[in-house]
C-alpha cells in the first residue's frame, strides 16, 4: 500500500513525490491536503495535494527537516507507512472577472489544481511565482496551461522582476485590478502578499500550513486565529481571509519546536550517515 | 459457612519513585496465588448484585468460581462470551461505581477486586498462548462498516463477525484502539495489550482499514452503497478549550494534542521517534478527570520537575477515579483545587511562562448535582509555568455529523439515537459510544456497541429497521 510511482528532485531542495491511492484520487479537490508518516516512527506532517489521477496522487515539498528527508528518500517501488485524505475544506472556486495566483516555494506546484479549476470555472487567471533565483522554478508549462500569464518575482534578478513579492505587488496592483488573489507557499509569502493586497482590498485567500497531527480536528495543535476567533486549521481550513489571520501567532507556533527539530535533525543524520 | 475474609489482596504496582521514571505499567498483576486467595473470598451470591453492575453483564460469580479452582483458561473464556476486551477492562473500567460497588462484601468495604481477577485471567491467557478462537456462525453474506477501532467499534465488530457477518472496520489513524491507543498511556494500559485484542478481533475475520477517515475519504452515504449496515463509533475527538486569553500561545496544549504525541506518536522516545513534545519544568493540567489525571502523570514521566492539577471544584468533586488521583499523588503530583485559569501569560516570543488564576468557592449544586464553583473576586494570582495542558472535556468530531445528511445531533454535536437498540434517525445506520454520550468510559462504549450489535444483527436476519 501507498506505493512510492515517482520520486523527483525537481529543484534544489524541492521534492515531487506520487503515491499510490485507491480512495484519495476519488474524492480529492482542489486545496485539499494529506498527512503522510515515512515511517512508523516518523511524524505525521500534511502536505497540499498538487496533483491526482486514477493511480495516485502527488506531492510537492521543501526538503527541510527530518521528515521531509525521510520522505524525499523514498525511492520508486518503496511505501509510505501512512497516507490519509483527502482532508481539510476544499477551495470555493467559482467564477471570477480576474484571478491572481501566486505561489512560492512548494506553493509552485501545489497551487496548480486551484488554478485549473478557477479556469475551468471560467476565471481569467494570472500567475505569479516567486523564487530567490531563476533555478528554482519548475512546474511553468503547466502553470501555463492554467494561466493567462505568468510573471516571474526573483529576489536576485536572474528571471522576472528583481525583488520580493510585496514590492512587485505594489506597483503591479495599481495598474491591475485582480478580483481574487490566490496564495500557495511558505508562511512568509502568505503574509507578504496579503499585506500587499490589503491596502487595495483585495479578497486574498492564504492556504495555511501549521504544524498537525491527525488532520480530522483532534488535537487542536493547528489552531489559528482568525478574525479574532480560534480555528483549527485542518478542518475549518487550511485556506482563510488572509486579512484576518493573525500571522504573529501562526509564525510563533510554526516554531514551536525548533530546538526539537534541529535536535532530530542532526540524531536522523547521525543515525542515517553516521 | 466459611469465615468471612475481608482481606482484599493490594496488586503489587511499581514503586512510585521509580516509575516515574519510566512509562511502562505502574500495576504489575495479581500472582496466580494472589489470584486464587482473592476469588476464594467470594461468597458466591445466589442472586448475585455485581452483575447487575456490569455494563456488558458479564457472568462474575461464575468466572470468579473458576480462578478459585485455578481452572484460570475456563475462567476467561466465560468472560469473553460477554466481553471481548477483558485484558483492557480488567485495567480501565471503574469498578469501583460497578461491579464492585454492587458486590455485597462492599458493605464491609473489602468488595472483590473483580477487575484484578479479570486482568490476571486475561494476561493469563495470552502469556500461556492458548488464545482460542470461538465458533463463528454459518456466513450470512451481509457487510457490516464499523466506523472507529475504539472500544465501541471493536465491540460491534466482535459480536457482529461472530454472528456470520462480514465486518470491516474504518479507522481514521495508523494504528487501531482509538482512545485505547491515542489517549490512555502506556503506564495505565499497554499498547501490545491493545494489539493483542485487535489481533484477536482480526483473527476473528474482521477486516481493519487504517487510514481512513469516514466523511472524508467516503461519506457515510457513500459506504452504504456498498455495506448493509454502518455503526458510528468515531467517539469524542473535539478537545474543549476556555476561550481564556493566550490559548495559542506555544506551550498550552490540549490533552487530546499532550497525550497523542507521547502515546501514539511515541514522543517519550523522542528523538528515536521523530514527533517532539515540550518537556515543561513546571507543569500545569486544568481539570479533574481521568484525563487530567493521565496528562499530570504522563508530565511527570517526560522529566518535569514539578506538576500542579488546576481543578475549579474540590476534591470531593472530581471526576477522576479515586485510584488515579491516588496514583497521581504517590507520584508527587500536586492539587489546585478550588482554583480556575482565567488567562495565560506569555513572553515575548509567545512562549507560556504563568497562568494566573483565580480562587474558588462552593455555592449551590448545579445541573450535574455538584456544587457550582464560584469565583472569589479580588482572588487573582499568578503560577508559574512553561506548559499547561488542558484537560476539561471532549465533545464528538462533527466531521460525520457534517458529511451525513440524515443524521440528528444534539447541542454538543453528539449523535442521538434510540437507546434501546443504538439505531440513528437515518435508516441502516447505528452510533454509540463516546460520538453519542460525549466523554465516557471504555466499558460504557462497549455496552453501546453490544446493543447496537444486538440490532444490527436483528436488522440483517428480519430486513425490518
Amino acid at each position: 500500500m501507498y506505493e512510492i510511482l515517482k520520486s523527483e528532485r525537481l529543484v534544489p531542495n524541492i521534492h515531487l513525490l506520487k503515491i499510490e491511492s485507491e480512495f484519495i484520487p476519488k474524492k480529492a479537490r482542489p486545496g485539499q491536503f494529506v498527512i503522510l508518516q515515512a515511517d512508523e516512527r516518523g511524524e505525521r506532517i500534511p502536505l497540499t495535494l498538487a496533483d491526482w489521477d486514477e493511480e495516485g496522487i502527488t506531492v510537492i515539498f521543501l526538503t527541510i527537516g527530518t521528515s521531509t528527508r525521510k520522505l524525499a528518500a523514498l525511492k520508486e517501488g518503496d511505501s509510505l507507512y501512512t497516507l490519509v485524505g483527502p482532508l481539510g475544506r476544499p477551495t470555493e472556486i467559482s467564477s471570477h472577472r480576474e484571478v491572481l495566483g501566486i505561489g512560492g516555494c512548494y506553493g509552485i506546484g501545489a497551487i496548480y489544481p486551484a488554478l485549473k479549476a478557477f479556469q475551468e470555472a471560467g476565471s481569467s487567471v494570472r500567475t505569479i511565482i516567486e523564487a530567490r533565483s531563476a533555478n528554482l522554478f519548475y512546474w511553468t508549462d503547466r502553470l501555463s496551461r492554467v494561466s493567462g500569464e505568468i510573471l516571474y518575482v526573483t529576489r536576485d534578478g536572474s528571471k522576472g522582476f528583481t525583488g520580493h513579492i510585496d514590492q512587485f505587488l505594489k506597483d503591479y496592483l495599481k495598474e491591475n485590478h485582480p478580483d481574487l488573489v490566490y496564495v500557495v507557499g511558505c508562511t512568509f509569502l502568505l503574509y507578504l502578499v496579503a499585506e500587499a493586497t490589503r491596502p487595495f482590498g483585495i479578497k486574498t485567500i492564504v492556504s495555511l500550513n501549521p504544524i498537525m497531527i491527525d488532520g480530522t480536528g483532534m488535537c487542536g495543535v493547528c489552531r489559528v486565529i482568525v478574525g479574532g476567533k480560534t480555528k483549527f486549521a485542518c478542518v475549518d481550513g487550511p485556506e482563510f481571509d488572509g486579512h484576518e489571520v493573525d500571522w504573529n501567532v501562526l509564525f510563533a507556533r510554526k516554531h514551536s519546536y525548533f530546538d526539537e527539530e534541529l535536535r532530530s535533525l542532526s540524531f536522523f543524520e547521525c543515525e542515517r550517515y553516521g | 459457612m466459611a469465615k468471612l475474609d475481608l482481606n482484599r489482596r493490594p496488586m503489587p504496582k511499581q514503586d512510585p519513585k521509580e516509575r516515574i521514571k519510566n512509562f511502562n505499567e505502574v500495576a504489575l498483576g495479581y500472582t496466580p496465588e494472589l489470584a486464587i486467595a482473592e476469588a476464594k473470598r467470594c461468597l458466591e451470591c445466589k442472586r448475585p448484585l455485581c452483575v447487575k453492575g456490569c455494563p456488558v453483564e458479564i457472568d462474575i460469580p461464575g468466572f470468579i468460581k473458576l480462578v478459585a479452582a485455578g481452572r484460570f483458561l475456563d475462567a476467561v473464556r466465560l468472560i469473553k462470551k460477554k466481553n471481548t476486551l477483558p485484558a483492557i477492562c480488567g485495567r480501565v473500567c471503574p469498578q469501583e461505581v460497578q461491579c464492585e460497588k454492587t458486590c455485597i462484601l462492599n458493605k464491609k468495604g473489602a468488595p472483590i477486586a473483580i477487575g484484578r481477577l479479570e486482568r490476571f485471567v486475561a494476561d493469563y491467557e495470552a502469556e500461556v498462548g492458548k488464545v482460542t478462537i470461538p465458533k463463528i456462525e454459518k456466513k450470512t453474506g451481509k457487510k457490516v462498516a464499523v466506523v472507529g477501532s475504539g472500544p465501541a467499534g471493536l465491540t460491534v465488530a466482535s459480536d457482529l463477525i461472530q454472528l456470520g457477518h462480514d465486518v470491516t472496520i474504518f479507522e481514521a489513524l495508523h494504528k487501531p484502539g482509538g482512545v485505547l491507543v491515542y489517549g490512555i498511556p502506556e503506564f495505565r494500559l499497554p499498547k501490545r495489550i491493545v494489539d493483542r485484542e485487535v489481533d484477536y478481533i482480526k483473527k476473528l475475520g474482521v477486516r481493519v482499514v487504517l487510514n481512513f477517515v469516514v466523511g472524508m475519504t467516503m461519506t457515510v452515504d457513500e459506504i452504504l452503497k456498498e455495506y448493509d449496515a454502518v455503526f458510528i463509533g468515531s467517539g469524542a475527538g473535539l478537545p474543549w478549550f476556555m476561550s481564556i486569553p493566550g490559548e495559542t500561545l506555544n506551550g498550552v496544549y490540549s490533552a487530546n494534542e499532550y497525550l497523542t504525541r507521547t502515546n501514539l506518536m511515541k514522543a517519550y522516545l523522542f528523538p528515536e521517534y521523530d514527533t517532539p513534545i515540550k518537556i515543561g519544568r513546571r507543569v500545569a493540567v486544568i481539570g479533574g478527570g481521568n484525563v487530567a489525571m493521565d496528562a499530570a502523570r504522563t508530565a511527570l514521566r517526560l522529566g518535569a520537575d514539578e506538576v500542579i492539577v488546576i481543578y475549579r471544584r474540590s476534591r470531593a468533586e472530581m471526576p477522576a477515579r479515586v485510584e488515579e488521583v491516588e496514583n497521581a499523588e504517590e507520584e508527587g503530583v500536586k492539587f489546585q483545587f478550588l482554583t480556575n485559569p482565567v488567562r495565560y501569560i506569555s513572553d515575548d516570543h509567545n512562549q507560556l511562562v504563568a497562568v494566573e488564576c483565580l480562587r474558588m468557592r462552593l455555592g449551590e449544586p448545579d445541573a450535574s448535582g455538584r456544587r457550582r464553583p464560584i469565583p472569589i473576586e479580588g482572588s487573582e494570582f499568578v503560577i508559574p509555568i512553561d506548559v499547561c495542558v488542558v484537560a476539561i472535556g471532549n465533545s464528538p468530531n462533527p466531521l460525520i455529523p457534517k458529511t451525513t445528511p440524515g443524521l440528528e445531533t444534539g447541542k454538543w454535536g453528539n449523535i442521538i439515537i434510540d437507546e434501546a437498540t443504538g439505531k440513528t434517525k437515518k435508516e441502516r445506520v447505528w452510533a454509540g459510544g463516546d460520538v453519542v454520550t460525549g466523554a465516557a468510559t471504555v466499558i460504557l462504549a462497549m455496552g453501546a456497541g453490544r446493543i447496537a450489535a444486538r440490532s444490527i444483527d436483528e436488522f440483517l436476519r428480519t430486513g425490518k429497521w
